[in-house]
């Protein structure tokens, strides 16, 4: 990126530009900063009241916290906080490249298919006991989760490399998912027992309850595997945008990064999805804000979108404990409540055309 | 000096043949116009060239490498959320990998921009551009990288009178300073007479003439591509001008 240092000697035009530049880095500073807040706000709420003050002692000094506040902030309240960021900043991401690779404003995680296959999968281990990998009994929900949204994303893939398919095809395949694999939820949830059908529908309302340190750990190293990949092929995914001819015309091998960014894409999404159950919201929501805030050149646009699905989700997070003081509401929900308002107030305020 | 040469270049889209010869030895330095009517295979030539699309037939590229060949497609839409300054340093950064954009990187922007004229456009957003504003922001998004051989599909089509002699200018003059191969595939033949030193004539699919432009473009010719009867004429001062006088009659063709 270039440094901000106006120099008199430079045209008005490349001065322009590095104002441009300028405020970029800004609002990405800003974003962070807003992230490292809503966290810490976020580890300081919950059912279990303490006061700031010592949530702040048990995070620098933990040998001096007593052992009850220490167990609710390290091994409860740190994880979700941190499952939030790294889920909302995969998911976001996810969703800002799908919708990049895709040329299509609606792409997403959740309207391509993967959340409704991993929800399927899920309730096929709550419902039947069905483990499609058997031995891990324990984690047999995320790892049916898991399977169900690979396996949705493989045959998006298959089919993209089909001679003759666009990217209104996958995009129409997509949709073509989402009622299949939500008719076969249906389906199981009507043949499922009282406490199977409250798990099923506990899981698809995406819930941070069940975050753990490993957890955060997964998601945390599938982003620092995925982002760098993504950030090498930056130029070539901003000239994808200006539409497929342009880009082969300038050398893009368009076909070629459209697959290997359906791979990234697909397993960024699917392990979040499989760990915190569908959290539709973010995918799409995040690239939009980060797109309207920054613009589509990925030297911003990549961290802006992973940073602003981060913030979304984590102040999501705050409010699902705040809403109802004593109780955390699914965050799915909160997600979607609270984010289409704010959602459409930005779209529809922000002068210009968003796609 | 940069020479492209094209021997018996066919394509076909699946079993669908379109170009079926098309054959021409072109030298840079000047700009060739490729004319034929609607449909006669302009843009498919150009996607072969370009590698787009493969068939038979040789293009033989000298003094330049692949990747210092440019096409510029027919104008679309641009839907990107990018200025018109970040649209064109993307297509210089191609292949580059590096985020971090040198000085030198910067001026070359810069100069393209005041070549074509669009330094007041640079801040605008791309979707808010007219046609003609984005015909002129993608001739130099294809031409910031200095390319040495250039494929223009109709660059001029959606420009004013004064803007059609500007833009087709400056190209005269980038080809001249880098001795580049530019192809511009043109509909305007008088702009093509004043412009381009070299004409390729394309009708379904095959090479009728190609050569000296005035020694291309005859009345006979003409009534061949496009069933219109025109003459050759010189305007006030002496450049030469087709004057159309109306479709051809059936039987004269
Ligand atoms: N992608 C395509 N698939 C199939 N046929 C095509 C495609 N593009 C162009 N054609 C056909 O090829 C012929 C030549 O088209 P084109 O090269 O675009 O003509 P021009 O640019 O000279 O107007 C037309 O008949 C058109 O229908
Ligand atoms: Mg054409």
């Amino acid at each position: 990126m270039t440094t901000a240092e106006l120099d008199p000697s430079e045209s008005a035009s490349v001065q322009s530009y590095r104002g441009l530049v300028a405020r970029r880095i800004a609002i990405l500073v800003g974003l962070s900063v807003a992230l490292v807040l809503s966290v810490a706000v976020d580890v300081s709420l919950g059912p279990a009241r303490y006061a700031v003050g010592d949530v702040l002692k048990t995070l620098f000094a933990p040998g001096t916290a007593d052992l009850q506040i220490r167990v609710v902030v390290w091994d409860i309240r740190m994880p979700m906080a941190l499952l939030a960021v790294t889920v909302g900043a995969s998911l976001s991401l996810a969703g800002a490249q799908m919708q990049t690779i895709l040329a299509n404003p609606l792409a997403s995680p959740f309207t391509l298919g993967l959340s409704a296959a991993a929800s399927f999968g899920a309730a096929l281990a709550m419902v039947l006991g069905v483990s499609l990998f058997p031995g891990a009994i324990s984690l047999m929900v995320p790892i049916n989760a898991f399977a169900m949204a690979m396996a949705a994303s493989l045959l998006i893939f298959g089919l993209s490399t089909l001679r003759g398919v666009t990217v209104e095809t996958i995009v129409l395949l997509g949709i073509a998912l989402v009622f299949s694999f939500n008719a076969a939820l249906a389906l199981l949830q009507y043949f499922a027992s009282e406490q199977a059908l409250s798990a099923v529908v506990f899981w698809t309302m995406g819930s941070l309850s069940k975050a753990t340190w490993g957890k955060v750990a997964v998601t945390a190293i599938i982003l620092a595997i995925c982002t760098p990949l993504f950030a090498r092929r930056a130029w070539a995914l901003t000239a994808i945008r200006l539409g497929e001819v342009r880009a082969s015309a300038m050398g893009v091998p368009v076909k070629r990064l459209r697959l290997e960014a359906l791979v990234l894409v697909s397993v960024l999404a699917a392990v979040p999805i499989s760990f915190v159950g569908t959290i539709g919201f973010i995918g799409i929501v995040g690239p939009h804000v980060a797109r309207l805030l920054l613009g589509e050149d990925q030297r911003f646009f990549l961290p802006g979108s992973m940073l602003s699905g981060a913030v979304i989700l984590s102040a999501t997070s705050v409010l699902s404990k705040a809403i109802l003081p004593g109780a955390v509401l699914p965050i799915g929900i909160i997600t979607a409540l609270v984010g289409v308002p704010f959602f459409a107030a930005l779209i529809l305020t922000k002068g210009r055309k968003s796609w | 000096m940069v020479s492209l040469t094209l021997d018996k270049v066919g394509a076909r889209y699946g079993r669908r043949q379109i170009l079926f010869d098309a054959s021409a030895s072109l030298q840079g330095g000047v700009l060739t116009a490729l004319v034929g009517a609607n449909a006669a295979g302009k843009s498919t030539l150009f996607r072969r060239i370009a590698g787009h699309l493969r068939g038979a037939g040789a293009v033989q590229l000298e003094g330049a490498h692949d990747h210092e060949l440019r096409y510029m497609p027919q104008d679309t839409g641009m839907t990107a959320a990018l200025t018109v300054y970040e649209s064109i340093i993307l297509s210089l950064k191609q292949g580059s990998g590096g985020w971090r954009l040198s000085t030198e990187e910067l001026r070359a922007v810069d100069e393209t921009v005041r070549r074509f004229n669009i330094s007041h456009l640079v801040d605008q957003q791309l979707s808010e551009l007219s046609g003609g504003q984005r015909q002129a922001v993608s001739i130099a998004q294809t031409l910031v990288s200095r390319p040495k051989v250039v494929l223009m599909d109709e660059p001029t089509s959606a420009l004013d009178l004064n803007r059609q002699y500007e833009v087709l200018e400056s190209l005269r003059l980038y080809a001249e300073e880098t001795q580049a191969v530019l192809i511009l595939a043109m509909h305007d033949l008088n702009q093509v007479m004043r412009c381009c030193s070299t004409t390729i004539a394309l009708a379904e699919g095959r090479t009728l003439a190609f050569g000296p432009t005035l020694e291309v473009l005859t009345p006979a010719l003409i009534r061949r591509l496009y069933g219109i009867e025109s003459r050759v004429e010189r305007c006030s001062r002496g450049a030469p001008i087709m004057i159309v006088d109306g479709p051809a009659v059936q039987d004269a063709i």
